[in-house]
């Protein structure tokens, strides 16, 4: 019976083993199976070999008996007695899956398959099975003797090396478990001690002989020398006859605390050990004990701190505000602590930005994986390539990015690329490839997921477009055609594949997107491939923004999708018919939006020419919009506006500016759809 | 002063169990994720006794034993391996290394404490 | 505001009931008297200057900064029809904890905080209130006063309120 309760540890083991299995799981992916590099093959068998010791010590003991089979294979190819075979890599990869699921059902709860589970555990069973037979010699040399009978009285004489100190151990410590055995009377052997001035204090020069009397076995007295044995000579003689075995014999009075488990006899293939659905329990208590290195904080800590930092940052744009109107000559010192109170308040944001920042690599990981089992199922052959997996975004929004990215890498392979024969027919490379990739760009980051197939069929998609209804010009441009397959419900593929459609459309992709602030774009070139762009803000805390004044009201517009501000002229507005008005901004006819008009705001601004147009873009889709004046450039801290209220077409949340007033954040991309549905109703 | 041991193994659940098993004996623990760590803490305190897992990225057990024997303050520490029922050849190159024994895994806290009764007191 | 405790609140509450007494802030509209269970109000502050929000009906005065929090703000006066919905310095917002949200109420005036017993508490009968009697827990009277008990939880996540969206008002 454990004194103490090993469940206080399951959940730390489950975290860590399903972290060690995706480190099994990539570094097989990368393995190449021609030469593999031992290193990797390392840092596998460490991962199972972990799992396979937790597993065993906190008692899942199907975990341990399967992963027991999986690491022994991997011992194998380690230590050169085996070469891996892709059917080996693949075998382990769907015993990493098994491995997966069982802990996951033991740690949930959950049901497991325990057919498929079977059935791997047997193919792992036979691959080595098929070892052994070649080379029978593993483990010969573990045989044990058969377990000796007790006999009553012993003598022991241990003469240790003189360097036995060295390994750390004590004669008379294991003189004295010895004696606990039973009665026993030790002798010391001074023989080899060297006169005084000529002895070592390092060295053991005592050699002892113990008489011990009691229900002893060999074993139990070779168990004590374990240790030693290879630095000290030992004899161990009977000093009686057998004892007859007695009806019930006593337990032996000191429990070994070592060696718990002798090795498996060499040729008796271990027995197959049962799987259980659901073992060890659900874990009752769960550790949240920190690790050393890193501490676990809950992200509404972090949130709240950002929330803090956010009032600190408006709070010291309310200082410096206030401080523009002071004497810069009389207020020196006072200027001078703002503006490093300003660049400290900077430092710290980004500094509590950045805990909540993960690389890209979090969701790229899995895609080796997701491509490699979708090609084969497909019949295609893909390279794999992702740059920048470094690159680092909010966590909220790495969540949220996942699973866009999953559908554009399946549309990629499933519908981008063509069959291995059509491409050969074509004279491309049959292993086709796809790339992802992340990098930084001003406040935003930029993913892309780009494909060598046959690119998008403008022809096919403007067909296709009009038979749902949409209204396409013959003159619209490759980007504009290309923004149709984002339409609800729209699917180029000629035959529904059970891989991308799944009834999730290109539409829920750009809606996901979208919904954090981001942006898609695409670039295709027919039979050449196509690359999808999402631009996404860093995190969805704060934005670059540039402050515009309609009426009294300051709104923010994102810097990111501002084109460019012109003072309009007259000739340039013109008004079609029954659709508004649009201003010719080189050679391109852009809607105008009436800000002022559209919010409802009394406005100081009339006439074609007064106040200001800001171009703004977003979908491939410009407009200009009409404010009174431009106020400047900040970073703002968006707030939500439906924590407490609800959405609202054309913006997309809040700020608080300098003096303490509400500003709202303009969604472009909302102001194009509404402008275009607006111009449209007209 | 009670007793301190290191506890060196890269599975953060089995640090737990270890650290959490000796202390409730008692005992002092300090805990490193692997041999590099383990030898770097070993240099700046004093263990009593070293409990090293083998199988560690960066420095592995055998390495770190004989690394720490190397060092005058751990000429005569007592230094426990951690192996595994499979693992026996890891049992003689941990002793080669200058290991004073071992501990089969799986254990149990009772093992544990027992064994670490054996070497120090 | 301080709070004041009704003379004969605290007397009704030491008499022989044994029921807890509930606390209510009321405040006027018009010429009624209204209550609010207590635990709903956050706190009372003055008007503040409000940022209009664009497609929001004339009541929904706009949204306030409300310590980093955005905050809107309803003007009962106007979303009742009632009284001059004027903003001087006097104006006051009750700040309300409804629906796991925060939301600003204007309205014309905050008395008092009232403890009242259930026995105080009446059923509302049918009557021409401002506030739709599908809103109306109770009546409480005491003395010559006459409180129409709000929830306010209710009123505000109705949908002509249009402080929610549709499927967040699905969710109450």
């Amino acid at each position: 019976m454990s004194s103490i309760d090993l469940s206080r540890f399951h959940q730390t083991f489950f975290d860590e083993s399903l972290e060690g299995l995706d480190t099994m799981e990539s570094a097989l992916l990368r393995l190449d199976v021609g030469s593999a590099d031992a290193e990797t093959i390392n840092t596998i068998f460490r991962a199972a070999h972990s799992i396979k010791g937790g597993a065993g010590t906190f008692g899942f003991s199907a975990v341990a008996a399967f992963t027991h089979h999986v690491e022994t294979l991997l011992d194998r190819v380690r230590s050169g007695q085996r070469q891996v075979s892709q059917s080996d890599v693949d075998l382990l990869l769907r015993s990493v899956d098994v491995m997966r699921c069982m802990l996951k059902a033991a740690s949930s709860g959950d049901e497991l398959d325990a057919a498929q589970a079977a059935a791997v555990q047997a193919e792992l069973e036979s691959s080595l099975d098929s070892d052994v037979a070649q080379a029978p010699k593993v483990q010969a040399a573990a045989a044990t003797a058969a377990p000796g009978k007790p006999r009553t009285a012993w003598s022991i004489h241990f003469v240790p090396k003189p360097e036995l100190f060295a390994s750390g151990n004590d004669p008379l410590r294991i003189l004295r478990e010895v004696s606990a055995m039973g009665a026993a009377e030790v002798s010391c052997d001074p023989a080899r001690l060297p006169p005084l001035r000529a002895a070592e204090p390092d060295l053991c020069y005592l050699a002892w002989t113990v008489k011990l009397e009691g229900e002893v076995t060999l074993e139990q007295i070779h168990e004590c020398f374990a240790w030693v044995e290879d630095d000290c000579t030992l004899e161990i003689v009977a000093l009686d006859a057998e004892v007859s075995p007695s009806p019930s014999p006593s337990p032996p009075p000191l429990p070994s605390p070592v060696a718990a488990s002798a090795p498996a006899p060499a040729g008796t293939a271990p027995k197959r050990p049962s799987l259980n659905v659901v073992e060890g329990g659900r874990s009752e208590t769960r550790d949240k004990a920190g690790e050393g290195g890193s501490i676990r904080v809950g992200t509404e800590k972090i949130d709240a701190l950002i929330n803090l930092v956010g009032e600190l940052v408006i709070t010291q744009a309310m200082l410096m505000q206030q401080a523009g109107q002071l004497d810069p000559v009389q207020n020196e010192r006072l200027l001078q602590g703002l503006s490093q109170l300003d660049r400290n308040t900077r430092m710290l944001q980004e500094a509590v930005m950045s805990t909540r920042m993960l690389p890209m690599d979090f969701v790229f990981s899995r895609f080796p994986r997701v491509v490699r089992d979708l090609a084969a199922k497909l019949g295609k052959q893909v390279r794999l390539s992702t740059v920048g997996e470094h690159t680092e975004l909010d966590k909220s929004v790495i969540e949220r990015i996942a699973d866009p990215l999953n559908h554009l890498v399946r549309n990629a392979l499933d519908h981008g690329l063509e069959s291995i024969e059509e491409r050969s027919r074509s004279g491309k490379d049959v292993c086709g490839s796809i790339r992802l990739s992340a990098a930084h760009q001003g406040g935003n980051i930029l993913i892309e997921v780009s494909d060598d197939g046959r690119g998008l069929d403008r022809e096919r998609i403007i067909a296709k477009a009009r038979e749902r209804g949409l209204q396409v010009l013959d003159s619209a441009t490759d980007a504009e055609v290309w923004q149709l397959i984002f339409a609800p419900g729209f699917s180029t593929a000629a035959t529904v594949t059970d891989v991308s459609g799944r009834g999730v459309g290109m539409d829920v992709v750009k809606k996901n997107i979208q919904a954090l602030g981001g942006q898609v774009d695409i670039a295709s070139q027919t039979g050449h491939g196509m690359t999808v762009s999402i631009r996404l803000p860093l995190t969805l805390a704060i934005l670059d923004g540039m402050s515009v004044r309609v009426g009294d009201q300051i709104f923010i517009v994102p810097l990111g999708a501002v084109v460019e501000s012109l003072q309009p002229r007259a000739d340039q507005v013109k008004s079609l018919a029954a659709q508004g008005h649009v201003i010719k901004v080189r050679n391109e006819y852009v809607p105008l939006a009436e800000l002022a008009q559209m919010f409802g705001i009394p406005g100081e601004s009339s006439g074609p020419s007064a106040g200001i147009l800001v171009l703004m873009e977003a979908e491939g889709r410009k407009i200009a919009a009409r404010v009174d004046e431009l106020v400047g450039q900040q970073q703002v801290v968006i707030k939500s506006l439906e924590t407490n209220y609800r959405r609202v077409r054309g913006i997309s949340g809040a700020t608080i500016l300098g003096d303490g007033r509400v500003a709202l954040i303009l969604d472009v991309a909302g102001l194009v759809r509404l402008f275009s549905t607006q111009a449209q109703a007209a | 002063m009670s007793l301190r041991i290191l506890a060196v193994d890269d599975s953060a659940s089995m640090r737990q169990m270890v650290g959490f098993t000796l202390k409730a004996a008692g005992y002092e623990v300090a805990e490193a994720e692997d041999g590099v760590a383990a030898l770097q803490l070993a240099r700046n305190e004093r263990f009593q006794l070293v409990l090293c897992d083998v199988n560690m990225p960066n420095m592995d057990g055998i390495t770190l034993v004989r690394e720490l024997r190397q060092l005058p303050e751990y000429k005569f520490t007592p230094l426990l391996v951690l192996t595994t029922e499979s693992g026996q050849d890891k049992k003689s190159e941990g002793k080669s290394a200058g290991a004073t024994g071992w501990l089969v895994k799986p254990f149990n806290p009772e093992q544990l404490i027992a064994t670490v009764q054996r070497v120090i007191s | 505001m301080s709070t004041v405790i009704n003379e004969s609140s605290a007397q009704a509450a030491g008499g022989m009931t044994t029921d807890m007494p509930h606390e209510f802030l009321t405040f006027t509209l018009g010429a009624e008297e209204y209550g609010v269970d207590i635990l709903k109000v956050q706190e009372i502050r003055g008007y503040d200057t409000v940022t209009r929000i664009p497609e929001a009906p004339d009541f929904i005065k706009g949204v306030i900064n409300l310590r980093g929090t955005i905050v809107p703000v309803v003007d009962m006066r106007l979303k009742f029809k009632l009284g001059k919905a004027e903003y001087n310095e006097f104006t006051v917002m009750i700040i309300l904890n409804v629906a796991r949200r925060v939301v600003g109420m204007v309205v014309d005036g905050v008395s008092d905080v009232m403890q009242l017993t259930p026995e105080q508490i009446r059923p509302a009968p049918e009557f021409g209130s401002a506030v739709n009697s599908r809103f109306i827990t109770g009546l409480g009277a005491f003395d010559e006063r006459m409180l129409i008990l709000v929830d306010i939880e209710k009123l505000m996540s109705a949908a002509d309120m249009a402080l929610m969206d549709s499927h967040s008002q699905a969710l109450q």
